[in-house]
């Protein structure tokens, strides 16, 4: 199957002024970035703010042009002006900030807003509604006022406006990172059944580590390179890398890297609890205790 | 010296029909220089608590005692209560408004009557507290980076040299490495100064690596009250309510269960480590 | 609190009142605002009163929603009333000092409350029981032939429906911004007309800063879900009349004709 996504060499650089308009300087946001995402994957992008993540992101929605290099979406080059609207349909973008991103005063018009825009029919329009509010678990709440909805609720009606679009990818810019731990959780449930359900590719860029477990591949990004790649079990095993690069791991790597610093012979790239638990219990069954 | 909440009610919108109890008889004590932590999850009342602390808002019923006073006493100088009780807003940054970084760090002490000099040192001392460059001391607040702000916006607040800094998710936003400066500098700065910090936070990991005691609000009682340690103990009763203990205490509890001889109790990574290390050498 | 004004605020229930289109709504309060200021006796404002009630009673919007939006105007409705009162002039019935009351200000005074009193229930009773959006689609449907004049009526439908969503969040954002200055040391309350004003700025620029973050956001967002304008745009609820809708016209068309009778509109 062809790659929904592909970048060669994408460069972004935007000019600094100073107060009188003068140029400062370059910064390059995005730097040679070439990447292939096939259909139905499950993309992690990690990296400290400021490294270039969102920059990239926006990029996939043609919301930013390259100044170098090009980006394709389904095979259509976003630089390409006649493409755009096809291409952002093909690949929805959910933002950071949950009030920002809803236009509809009612839960339901927010979701229809999208669909609104690419000319579907009514009738349409509601089957299209009603089916992604119930994929993000909102349909109760079709009614309601966004302002009265918790935060991970109001990122899950985002999530169903681009939903309703039909897209075949969907790309989210932090979604959690305004969010306390249970709408984290409840964004993120949604954004796997997106995936594992639907079949819809996933780009997901956040800075919690614990929410990239599930990806089929993790991308991390330093100075706006891609610095690191891999599955989440190869990037997670190499602790002191992701600590230069301002990341951390999810505690229970970071309890295995520990009791490997004290000499228990633990195979690197723990990811979960219960991994560990039972790594721990093999040893302590084998009963071959290290010297103390 | 220390704050006292007596019977603390609070009900939000008390003469309409939605009122809400948001806080309901709370009692604490909080010494000097303590490192609290408050956890919660949305909408359990821990930020209206801290809102009193300070006179932002007022109770319903029940007295706050500061040093011994009681802060709703008439004559009582709500004015110079906010210069002893720091309060930092979740996303600080927002409220940032003047040309430059520093200027913007005086407007606490000039609103407290300092003269220009003091005020300015103030701030020079508070912006170097928080670890900011010198070079950015005279940049528009509006350029800096998000962690940069948020470090700006808390300078704000220290330069009034308060003696209880309140700090409402500090780190709310923010990448890890940006997470553990922050709170690194917060620690710092409580050794330093003997400064009572209270730290409302939704991040267990952060709160168990830092403070001394935990407050735990639900529905705006305390529902706990002690050392991350025993808190944690109660990780069962906790998920219950929406929260959760660190993923430290859910592996040594596993390990416990299938046999091994573990402290379940140990609350950070250092610690869980060197409690494995033991059990297994027995 | 900021919170609690309601005016252009939406109250989520079902009821004839909410189902109807919003052409009808805004066509009807158009008219019962103009037969508010046709009104030559007390009797019709009698009767706009009863019909603004049974328009009340059917939307199912508690009565203390239509009160509370009462509040933000009282300091208007104050002062016209102290206006008409001393300003009017006619036979005098009262001398406070060197203020006289007249018989026919107070009449005015009391006309003018009743009027704005009603006006204003009867614009809640509109945005309560309209949701933003829908209203917007009214307003534009019926600013329509505007069109052809190069007024951009899909655009300034859009800008209003988007202004009334950041309404509340903005107004939250008031709250938590004047908290944190005040907690920084800053008086919003003390000190005359000239420091006052200068104690805003540090609540004025943030919020301003705020919103054209937001605005930004809002941009890229509304981009992203493909939004180019009204050209190709389908509707998810489009505007079409239904039964309802016309024995509400009959209805106002029925309080119309009893207005012209009992008000002396017109004779």
């Amino acid at each position: 199957m062809p790659n929904i996504i592909k970048t060669r060499n994408l460069t972004y650089e935007y000019i600094r002024r100073d107060e009188e308009g003068n140029v400062e300087g370059i910064t390059t946001a995005v730097d040679h970035v070439s990447l292939d995402i096939r259909p139905g994957e499950f993309i992690a992008i990690l990296g400290h703010n400021g490294s270039g993540k969102s920059t990239l992101a926006k990029h996939i929605n043609a919301i930013l042009n390259p100044t170098e290099g090009t980006v394709w979406v389904d095979g259509k080059d976003t630089s390409d002006e006649e493409a755009i609207w096809d291409i952002r349909q093909t690949a929805g973008m959910v933002f950071q900030n949950p009030d920002n991103q809803i236009i509809g005063q009612v839960v339901e018009e927010d979701v229809g807003f999208g669909p609104e825009n690419i000319g579907v029919p009514t009738k349409e329009i509601w089957e299209r509604v009603e089916e992604s509010l119930r994929a993000v678990r909102m349909y109760a709440y079709r009614k309601h006022s966004p302002n009265k909805l918790s935060g991970g609720q109001k990122q899950r009606v985002s999530i169903a406006g681009v939903l309703a679009m039909h897209p075949k990818c969907i790309i989210l810019d932090e979604p959690t990172a305004m969010l306390d731990p249970n709408g984290r959780k409840e964004v993120i449930r949604a954004v796997r059944a997106l995936n594992d359900v639907e079949q819809i590719t996933v780009i997901l860029i956040t800075h919690y580590m614990e929410e990239t477990i599930h990806a089929n591949r993790v991308l991390v990004m330093n100075e706006g390179k891609i610095a690191m790649e891999g599955t989440p079990r190869e990037i997670f095993s190499q602790v002191e890398r992701l600590k230069e690069l301002r990341l951390d791991v999810p505690q229970a790597t970071l309890l295995a890297h520990e009791l490997r610093g004290r000499g228990l012979e633990l195979p690197a790239g723990i990811l979960t609890a219960q991994e560990l638990v039972d790594e721990i219990g093999k040893i302590s069954r084998k009963g071959n205790r290290i010297c103390p | 010296m220390s704050i006292i909440l007596d019977h603390i009610n609070y009900i939000y919108g008390a003469d309409t029909p939605m009122a809400v109890h948001a806080l309901k008889d709370i009692c604490l004590k909080i010494p000097d220089g303590q490192f609290v932590g408050i956890i919660g999850h949305t909408g359990s009342g821990k930020s209206t608590l801290m809102q009193h602390l300070n006179g932002l808002e007022r109770a319903t019923s029940g007295h706050i005692y500061y040093n011994g006073e009681d802060i709703y006493d008439d004559d009582y100088d709500m004015k110079k209560l906010r210069s002893r009780v720091g309060l930092v807003f979740q996303y600080p940054e927002h409220q940032l408004f003047e040309i430059d970084v520093f200027t913007d760090v005086c407007f606490g002490p000039k609103n407290l009557g300092l003269s220009r000099k003091e005020a300015e040192l103030r701030a020079y001392d508070a912006l170097r507290k928080v670890g900011l460059p010198d070079e950015l001391f005279y940049q528009s607040p509006f350029e800096l980076s998000g962690g940069q702000k948020r470090r700006v916006a808390i300078a704000g607040v220290l330069a009034m040299k308060p003696d209880v800094l309140i700090l409402d998710e500090p780190t709310a936003g923010l990448d890890p490495k940006g997470r553990d400066e922050i709170l690194q500098q917060v620690k710092k700065l409580q050794q330093e100064t003997g400064m009572t910090i209270l730290l409302v936070s939704h991040s267990m990991e952060d709160v168990a690596e830092y403070v001394e005691r935990i407050i735990v609000m639900n529905q705006g009682s305390v529902l706990y009250d002690d050392t991350p340690r025993n808190v944690f103990a109660r990780y069962k009763e906790l998920e219950e309510i929406g929260l959760a203990a660190p993923q430290v205490t859910y592996i040594l509890h596993e390990l416990k269960k299938n046999g091994l001889d573990v402290d379940a109790a140990a609350t950070t990574i250092g610690e869980a480590a060197e409690g494995i290390m033991q059990a297994l050498r027995k | 609190m900021l919170r609690d004004i309601t005016l252009g605020q939406y109250y989520p229930t079902e009821s004839v009142i909410h189902g109807l289109d919003p052409r009808v709504k805004l066509g009807t309060t158009v008219l019962y605002i103009i037969s508010l200021f046709c009104f030559r006796n007390f009797l019709g404002y009698l009767l706009a009163a009863l019909g603004l009630a049974l328009v009340i009673r059917f939307s199912r919007v508690p009565f203390r929603f239509m009160v509370k939006g009462m509040k933000s105007i009282l300091f208007l409705l104050l002062i016209t009333v102290v206006f008409n009162i001393f300003l009017t002039p006619g036979t005098p019935v009262l001398r406070l000092w060197k203020l006289t009351v007249t018989r026919e200000g107070i009449v005015l005074a009391a006309t003018m409350a009743v009027r704005l009193s009603l006006l204003v229930i009867g614009s809640s009773v509109m945005t309560l029981t309209t949701t933003p959006n829908n209203l917007t689609d009214g307003m534009e449907r019926m600013l329509r032939p505007l069109k052809i004049f190069k007024v951009p009526v899909h655009e300034v439908a859009m800008m209003m429906s988007i202004a009334l969503r950041f309404i509340p969040i903005l107004l939250e954002e008031t709250d938590k911004i004047m908290k944190a200055q005040i907690a920084r040391g800053a008086d919003f309350e003390s000190g005359n007309l000239f420091r006052r004003a200068k104690a805003m700025v540090p609540l004025l620029v943030p919020l301003f800063v705020s919103a054209f973050r937001r605005a930004n956001d809002l941009a890229m967002a509304m981009e992203a879900r493909c939004y180019r304008g009204g050209e190709g745009r389908t509707k998810m609820k489009p505007l079409i009349y239904q039964k309802k809708d016309y024995l509400a016209y009959l209805a106002v068309l029925c309080y119309l004709a009893a207005s012209i009778a009992v008000g002396r509109i017109l004779f």
